[in-house]
């Protein structure tokens, strides 16, 4: 039980990891959406492409080329940095392909409305179609941050000192073999509890309303 | 070709790479095969008679999910050992991973096999057919084929976690690159191109994925 406290000690770099690079992914994700859905060929499949991308390379290789490959010869980076650019791009592919799911849920009529009443295109997005979309989307962004809590686990190989990085340490250091992974999987599931219950009640509750 | 080229590095690279890759390939295959089956076992178990069988299911379905991939393969890793079996790193991440697709497909199956409209399980009963038979010939057939997409989806992401058994030292795709990284110190050359080669794998199955999609939603 003495490396608890050790494993503990990663909570805080976890979440900082996992908040920063959900907010960077959430900002991004946008324009990204926007633009999969624009009349423009080129700008939706530019986006189509970057989205496949994104999500087609694993997390690790993305944080290796940010930080051992543009970290040692372009810009120097420190691991958090390195992590939260890294994750944040990804999730910005997650997170536009989700946003888009919920643009689709929007029913036609709202745009047709929105559009005889005058309304411009940012207007109609920011007034009628985005809060309908954003609340439809929002289970499954919850869904997506549980992820990328368990995917920040990634960056303790780049030595963030989140809470793998913590439970390596304390196995390699004193050589505990598997107590303070096994730990360190009880922290991630206590930590990604409540995500599950907020993403679980809040799409009941979006059911209960949507239901025609 | 001059090797210090980013072409030319490539070039020289690429024999090695592909080898990786093909280990990348073959312990995510071993991992959907076992798991897969085991998936389908949990998400049976989830709907069991007993209650007790119900919970324990549900109980190892939740810590397997909420326990990150590459956690699992250090606690795979160090644990199989102190449970007296000494395995290589190979086994090791078949093992682990295998247990993180478990966990996952059972909620993909489970939903699958819900899927499936009561009227069959009906005229199954209908036709005298027991519980087993039903299960066996007309639910699980059909709930399968419903998950296919879903499965699909998540063999891309089973693929990408072979990257995390670096860790454990199996020389994949993405531990020859870094190894090359650290003795050429080219890390970004050499591993663009391990981003491209796992593309080259992700891109395709991605749109095989959307394609399978609509052709089920066009027969449902």
């Amino acid at each position: 039980m003495i490396y608890v406290q050790a494993v503990l000690l990663g909570v805080p770099m976890t979440v900082l990891i996992t908040v920063l690079a959900f907010a960077v992914g959430a900002v991004l994700g946008v324009p990204l959406a926007l633009a999969r859905r624009s009349p423009l060929g080129p700008l939706r499949w530019g986006a189509r492409f970057v989205i496949d991308v994104l999500r087609g390379i694993p997390p690790v290789v993305f944080l290796f080329v940010i930080y051992f490959g543009v970290g040692t010869g372009v810009i120097k980076l420190s691991s958090l940095q390195a992590a939260v650019i890294g994750l944040g791009l990804i999730a910005a592919g997650y997170l536009a392909e989700i946003y888009r799911g919920g643009l689709l849920a929007v029913h036609k009529g709202q745009f047709e409305s929105a559009a005889a009443l005058g309304m411009d295109s940012w207007t109609s997005m920011s007034r009628i179609i985005g809060p309908q979309a954003f609340r439809v989307a929002l289970p499954s962004a919850t869904t997506y941050a549980i992820g990328l809590l368990k995917d920040s686990s990634i960056a303790s190989t780049i030595t963030a000192t989140e809470i793998l990085y913590r439970a390596t340490a304390s196995s390699r250091g004193h050589g505990a073999g598997l107590e303070p992974f096994l730990i360190a999987a009880v922290v991630y599931i206590a930590l990604g509890a409540p995500l599950a219950w907020l993403s679980r009640t809040m799409d009941a509750r979006m059911r209960a309303r949507v239901a025609r | 070709m001059n090797e210090d080229t980013l072409l030319g590095g490539w070039l020289e690279w690429l024999p090695s790479l592909l080898d990786g890759l093909w280990l990348s390939v073959r312990v995510a295959g071993a991992s959907l095969i076992i798991g897969i089956p085991l998936g389908l076992a949990l998400a049976l178990l989830m709907s069991a008679k007993h209650k007790w069988v119900r919970v324990l299911a549900i109980i190892v379905v939740e810590v397997g999910r909420g326990t990150p991939a590459l956690v699992m393969l250090q606690i795979v890793y160090f644990g199989l050992p102190s449970a007296g079996l000494t395995v290589g790193s190979f086994v090791a991440a078949v093992v682990a991973l295998a247990l993180t697709t478990g966990a996952y497909t059972s909620e993909i199956l489970r939903a699958g096999l819900q899927a499936v409209p009561h009227g069959e399980v009906e005229a199954a009963s209908a036709l005298a057919m027991n519980n087993r038979d039903t299960l066996r010939f007309i639910v699980i057939p059909q709930g399968v084929r419903i998950a296919i997409p879903a499965l699909l989806g998540f063999a891309i992401l089973i693929l990408q976690a072979t990257a995390l058994t670096f860790t454990i030292a199996l020389p994949e795709l993405l531990s020859r690159s870094y190894s090359i990284g650290s003795n050429t110190f080219r890390y970004l050359d050499v591993l663009l191109l391990a981003g491209l080669l796992y593309l080259i794998i992700t891109l395709p199955a991605g749109w095989l994925t959307t394609w399978t999609e609509r052709r089920m939603a066009r027969h449902l």
